[in-house]
């Protein structure tokens, strides 16, 4: 794990070079915690990986990077080589990579405590250093040839989210993913994050609701569990498209839990079809991008 | 500014317990909400529920009062620029001058915060008594501050930078103004990140009875209150348990129970085993719920016969045995 290290002086060491195989940034964002943002990055991934897309995916949740364990990569090592760190590959096939702060824990039980920055005591982290890190998770990564990049975030409209939308910004086209649950109470914070992608001129791609209904598995009626209907009201409200319903499943909830890939296990469950068909309109949403 | 500020200002405060979780989404605003309300069910309880999430401030929606959204906008002028309070007064006569003043104070204090919709400035209606500025009151015996109350419309995104908030915040629990409160509830932003931790070690710093730490069932929620565990025993902050939120559904249907949050590695109560710290309890999922919070109303009338508010009944029941136990110790002259 040694070569996990956060080495302060390649903070700012710029290598676009590393970004330049990469054909898409997906962001994906919400201004609400909990609402399903690394399931949607993590499932995303694995559709995309399933129409025969090179995928990587980048995990800059500080607080509580969740996507390790989503793909049963928790503890793995983080090599480095010449030009940079390598990502962790999750499949035998290479075709999904990680890179997760996650990797730079030093124990998964701890807040927040660097290996790197001891200076700053290692628990309070300031904006720069945040940025810093940020910049090098974009820059330091040798990714190799990607279809996609998908950017998991953590939630809120803060200091992460405007490092990591100006460390990505040179790095060709970038969109980005809103994520809501139904309920009032959420879309309410995702509009802030809307006002975000507006203020900083972050493209959106479109809204996806997740958590939206739960069909009983005793019988089969559907409960609005989260009440109905934000995702597409947001989407109408700030005008850009709405890509799907996500509804509550026990299945993808287990596999997430358990690291399985839902898309090829799960092919019949109601879950399946909202995701393969959001991926199916991101992969057809994106060329529009490069316009 | 200090701690010792924050812990006078919170002195007529008889008991102060904030609700935390390292994970977002798990339903630490609507317990928040949900306790204060079971808490001021007692009429002659004063109850008094702060919300200091920043970054999603939903409690102004959950409590019905969205419309204050804008209101305190002298409140804000005062708090963001500084200002004392008599030059703050003339600064409200002339909303547009007090708006440049406004955003220049904004940019000095390095906020990268625009704020284009302050010439809406017809609805200020200003909460301020002598010693600060009031909550705003949903019952006789229920305040509420958000720092919501500080956007100006639903749609602002506030991007503030890390010392620059930790300052608001600061100040935000500085200048409130909660009179004789029995039960002060804290809703505090998700996250194990220097902002959050240094609000809840502000807060801790100020004679807080315990946390009530929220999760859900599933390991990915549990992985990060872990961490929020630690956090409270390294700033030695009581914990008063943890309560497992969305714990299974029970159909309305056909009233059988599915668990949408399934808790493959034991749930909250393992983790409560393991580390050695009290389960307060368990709420199911209920679609009332997530419909009364949109609405802005209490579950408790609404839904007053579902098993989530027994749940929560059986909770609150807990939390205020364990506030009465340190009754004596709330009630000592708080040294310096």
């Amino acid at each position: 794990m040694e070569a996990a290290a956060v080495h302060p002086n390649s903070c700012f060491s710029l290598e676009p070079g590393n970004l330049a195989g990469v054909r898409h940034i997906i962001l994906v964002l919400s201004g609400k915690g909990g609402v399903g943002k690394s399931t949607i990055s993590t499932e995303l991934a694995l559709a995309l990986r399933h129409q025969g897309k090179k995928v990587g995916i980048l995990d800059v949740d500080l607080c509580g990077p969740s996507i390790p364990h989503m793909l049963r990569a928790q503890g793995k090592a983080v090599h480095q080589c010449d030009n940079g760190w390598v990502p962790v590959f999750v499949d035998q096939e290479q075709s999904i990579s990680l890179m997760s702060v996650g990797f730079l824990l030093e124990n998964p039980d701890e807040a927040v405590v660097w290996r790197g920055p001891k200076k700053h005591g290692g628990l309070f982290l300031g904006f720069g250093v945040f940025a810093a890190l940020i910049k090098q998770f974009v820059s330091d990564v040798a990714w190799g040839e990607l279809d996609y990049l998908v950017v998991d975030t953590p939630p809120g409209t803060s200091d992460e989210h405007m490092a990591t939308v100006e460390a990505l910004r040179p790095h060709g086209p970038l969109g980005a993913l809103v994520v809501t649950t139904p309920q009032a109470v959420s879309v309410g914070d995702v509009r802030r994050e809307l006002t975000f992608c507006k203020k900083t001129g972050l493209k959106v791609i479109g809204v996806i609701e997740n958590m939206s209904g739960f069909a009983c598995p005793h019988c089969a009626e559907c409960t609005n569990v989260f009440s109905s209907g934000g995702g597409e009201e947001l989407a109408q409200l700030a005008g850009v498209p709405f890509l799907g319903s996500v509804p509550l499943d026990p299945q993808l909830t287990r596999s997430l839990e358990e690291g399985r890939d839902f898309i090829k296990e799960f092919p019949k469950s109601t879950a399946y079809s909202a995701l393969t068909s959001i991926a199916q309109k991101v992969l057809h949403g994106m060329p529009a991008l490069c316009s | 500014m200090t701690v010792e500020e924050i812990r006078e200002k919170m002195e007529t405060v008889r008991h102060r317990i904030l609700v935390l979780s390292g994970k977002g989404g798990v339903g630490k605003s609507t317990f928040s909400a949900h306790l204060a309300h079971g808490l001021a069910e007692d009429g002659d309880t004063q109850v008094a529920l702060l919300d200091v999430d920043i970054c999603g401030p939903s409690i102004p929606k959950i409590m019905g009062l969205e419309g204050e959204q804008g209101m305190q906008y002298q409140a804000r002028l005062m708090i963001l620029s500084g200002l004392s309070r008599g030059q703050e007064a003339e600064a409200g006569d002339e909303i547009a001058s007090a708006n440049r003043k406004f955003t220049r104070h904004y940019h000095r204090l390095g906020c990268a915060y625009e704020d284009a919709s302050m010439q809406s400035g017809t609805h200020v209606e200003v909460h301020q008594s002598g010693s600060g500025w009031s909550p705003v009151y949903v019952d006789d015996n229920l305040g509420v501050m958000s720092v919501g109350f500080l956007l100006s419309s639903p749609d602002d995104a506030v991007i503030w930078r890390g010392p620059k908030k930790n300052g608001m915040i600061k100040q935000f629990l500085r200048d409130v103004d909660w009179g004789d409160v029995d039960y002060l509830v804290i809703d505090t932003p998700p996250g194990t990140s220097d902002e959050h931790l240094s609000v809840v070690q502000y807060l801790a710093a100020a004679h807080i009875d315990g946390a009530v730490i929220l999760t859900t069932p599933q390991e990915v929620a549990l992985q990060d209150v872990r961490k929020e565990i630690s956090f409270c025993h390294k700033v030695k902050l009581p914990i008063i348990g943890v309560v497992e939120n969305m714990s299974g559904f029970i159909c309305p249907k056909c009233k059988k129970e599915s668990q949408i949050f399934p808790p493959t590695t034991g749930g909250a109560e393992a983790m409560c085993q393991d580390l050695k710290i009290p389960l307060l309890g368990k709420v199911p999922l209920d679609p009332h719920i997530g419909k009364s919070c949109d609405k802005g109303q209490s579950f408790f009338v609404e839904a007053p016969d579902s098993p989530a508010t027994a749940a929560y009944r059986s909770i609150i029941q807990r939390i205020r045995d364990f506030c009465n136990s340190r009754q004596s110790h709330g009630e000592k002259p708080i040294s310096p």
